[in-house]
């Protein structure tokens, strides 16, 4: 692996919360077009590390490198957003009062000041855009449908819509599935995958069926660092793993 | 752009009715069953100013989530820059007949005319004032809050803060903006006496022209892209920043417009009632003004129009018949408002229509931004 490889580099990251270590000199590296898929107990640091890379949540020490040379740490998140990093909430937030259409309208990548926004006329390319997300995404049916009447299956797609029309280099994607019928996780794995096919992908999971499904390589994360590394098979088979999961 | 049925009817009603009450009351003579006497006049135009007030905070307050509780203050800024320009005409027509120095000045034993209220006898430059020191006060108190991220309970303090620093300042005699008394008095308004029947009838058309301007403004704004990002803003703002948006920009322009567009309402409200004081500043007028948008229904600008004119004339009907229960009226108003029409006066009619997104009842609304 060179250099220009690697997309995403943490390094020997540490955050406290009140003395508590969510995250203890994590070391994590990504690379260019990339899935991966991160698992780990409850407090592993699974969310801490994406508030991390979206700059939501500062480091005390540690490098966080994005494409070669940014540093994220020193940026906030509008910032890091412009950047093409992208992400997606475990608890799916999308705009509840706006359309399926204008929640995808607001997320096109483009330019996001106040004076371009005030006079800002739907073109017919930003209208191809979103009918190529809603073919995507399954939601073409839905795009008159406001927000917040959406089933929650379809919420969690409207906001990996969202993603896509960010047009970001790199996915941060916290629990898709999380409330999904059996039918509804296969196809969102099949649409990650799409994904991945352009993009780099960070998935956070419990569900180890859908880690399974998504057949890429898995970090494993406990209190706060990495502890393990490999395909899902490894994993599963490495005693510390066992031992964290099943063991106390 | 293109206006919707709700706002093109109150366009129409509130215009068309300031017409008609104007010409009724020019037309008509005293003595005549249909003669609008002109203090209905003054007092219409004194509604309709406190309309603009309402739109301006349903602005803010209604599609960006900021619970304004210090809305007032840029009302009476622009008030005084009207009262400032209002004092230079009296000339030499004042108590103490002093060509260049207001009578407070004068009884104050003060030589020359401080240099802030240079420029206040031309009625362009103190047009431009009543828009700019709001806007620009808002520009600096915006950019420190938002930029801070300080919104909710936080920043409704402060706004109240704000507004009772500026009625503490206003009150100082030395603040040379007449203390206590504040600015009155009054006699012309480019040329024409503002006392005049004449003048109080074209006053209530402009004012409805101006806040018939206003709505379409604050539409416009919310209609555009800008519009809903501000909706997304307030509903999830954290959202909106890892889209890539800055919150704080978009909350800055529509605090900025939002404190012009009350300056406006101010502006005109000064001739119109004939005196503009500290009082003005008072915390307690800019709560009311956040009851009027709730009672004519938050997020809907029309609903802040209706709102404000209903509230004021139940004011002026109360303060006649029961002066001392007013207030309980008011509180009233407000609770069962809260919990029986949760989108206001305007939801009643819309409920059945169409389904609205949901707008939270406003007190719920105010109690999550005061409960962060």
């Amino acid at each position: 692996m060179t250099d220009a490889d690697t997309l995403l580099y943490l390094d020997g990251v540490t955050v406290t919360f009140d003395g508590f270590r969510a995250l203890n000199a994590l070391s994590l590296v990504m690379t260019k077009g990339e899935m991966r898929a991160v698992i780990g107990p409850n407090g592993a640091g699974k969310t801490t590390m994406m508030d991390v890379i979206t700059g939501k949540t500062r480091p005390d020490t540690g490098k966080v490198v994005f494409d070669r040379d940014t540093d994220l740490t020193r940026l906030d998140e509008p910032a890091i957003a412009a950047l093409g990093i992208g992400r997606k909430f475990q608890k799916p937030t999308v705009f509840e009062p706006h359309t399926v259409w204008d929640n995808l309208l607001l997320a096109l990548e483009g330019d996001r000041g106040p004076r371009f926004s005030l006079f800002a006329r739907e073109t017919a390319a930003e209208r191809r855009r979103i009918e190529a997300i809603l073919e995507t995404t399954r939601l073409m049916d839905h795009r008159h449908k406001r927000g917040a009447d959406l089933s929650h299956g379809q919420k969690q797609w409207l906001e990996i819509g969202m993603l896509l029309a960010q047009e970001p280099q790199l996915l941060l994607v916290d629990e898709p599935v999380a409330g999904m019928t059996d039918a509804e996780t296969e196809q969102t794995a099949v649409l990650l995958q799409e994904i991945n096919r352009t993009r780099s992908v960070v998935v956070v999971e419990h569900d180890m069926a859908f880690v399974r499904a998504l057949g890429v390589k898995v970090t494993v994360l406990h209190e706060g660092a990495v502890l393990s590394e490999g395909s899902i098979d490894f994993v599963s088979d490495d005693p510390k793993v066992i031992e964290v999961y099943l063991g106390r | 752009m293109k206006l919707d049925r709700t706002s093109c009817v109150a366009l129409v009603a509130v215009i068309g009715s300031a017409v008609v009450l104007a010409l009724l009351n020019q037309l008509t003579a005293p003595g005549s069953a249909v003669h609008v006497p002109t203090y209905v006049v003054a007092l219409a135009g004194k509604y309709l100013c406190f309309a603009m007030l309402a739109v301006s905070v349903d602005l803010v307050w209604g599609f960006a989530g900021i619970l304004s509780l210090g809305h007032a203050a840029f009302f009476a800024l622009g008030g005084y820059a009207m009262g400032m320009y209002l004092m230079r005409q009296i000339g030499t027509r004042g108590v103490y007949g002093n060509a260049t120095l207001p009578d407070f000045m004068v009884f104050l034993g003060w030589k020359q005319l401080p240099w802030y209220w240079h420029g206040f006898e031309w009625f362009g430059f103190a047009m431009l004032m009543a828009v700019l020191v709001p806007a620009l006060l808002a520009l600096v108190f915006g950019w420190l809050a938002f930029r801070s991220r300080v919104t909710g309970v936080y920043l409704s303090i402060i706004t109240q803060a704000l507004t009772y620093a500026l009625l503490l300042a206003f009150f100082r005699n030395d603040m040379g903006f007449g203390g206590n008394n504040g600015l009155t008095d009054f006699k012309d308004i480019v040329g024409f006496n503002v006392q005049a029947d004449s003048t109080r009838s074209a006053l209530l058309v402009i004012s409805a022209l101006l806040l018939g301007g206003q709505l379409w403004l604050a539409r416009c704004v919310v209609d555009s892209r800008f519009g809903k990002i501000l909706i997304a803003v307030r509903d999830a703002e954290s959202r909106t920043r890892f889209l890539g948006y800055r919150p704080e920009s978009y909350k800055l322009v529509v605090w900025v417009l939002s404190a012009a567009m009350a300056g406006v309402g101010g502006a005109l409200y000064v001739p119109q009632v004939g005196i503009i004081n500290p009082s003005e500043f008072a915390p307690g007028n800019s709560i009311e003004a956040v009851i009027w948008v709730a009672v004519g229904g938050r997020g809907t600008l029309v609903g802040a129009i209706l709102g404000a004119i209903l509230v004021n004339f139940g004011k002026t009907w109360f303060t006649g018949a029961l002066p001392e229960m007013w207030l309980y009226a008011l509180g009233a108003m407000f609770v069962f408002v809260t919990l029986f029409l949760p989108r206001g006066v305007v939801g009643l009619f819309r409920g059945r229509q169409q389904k609205e997104p949901e707008i939270e009842a406003p007190a719920v609304a105010a109690a999550h931004e005061v409960t962060g």
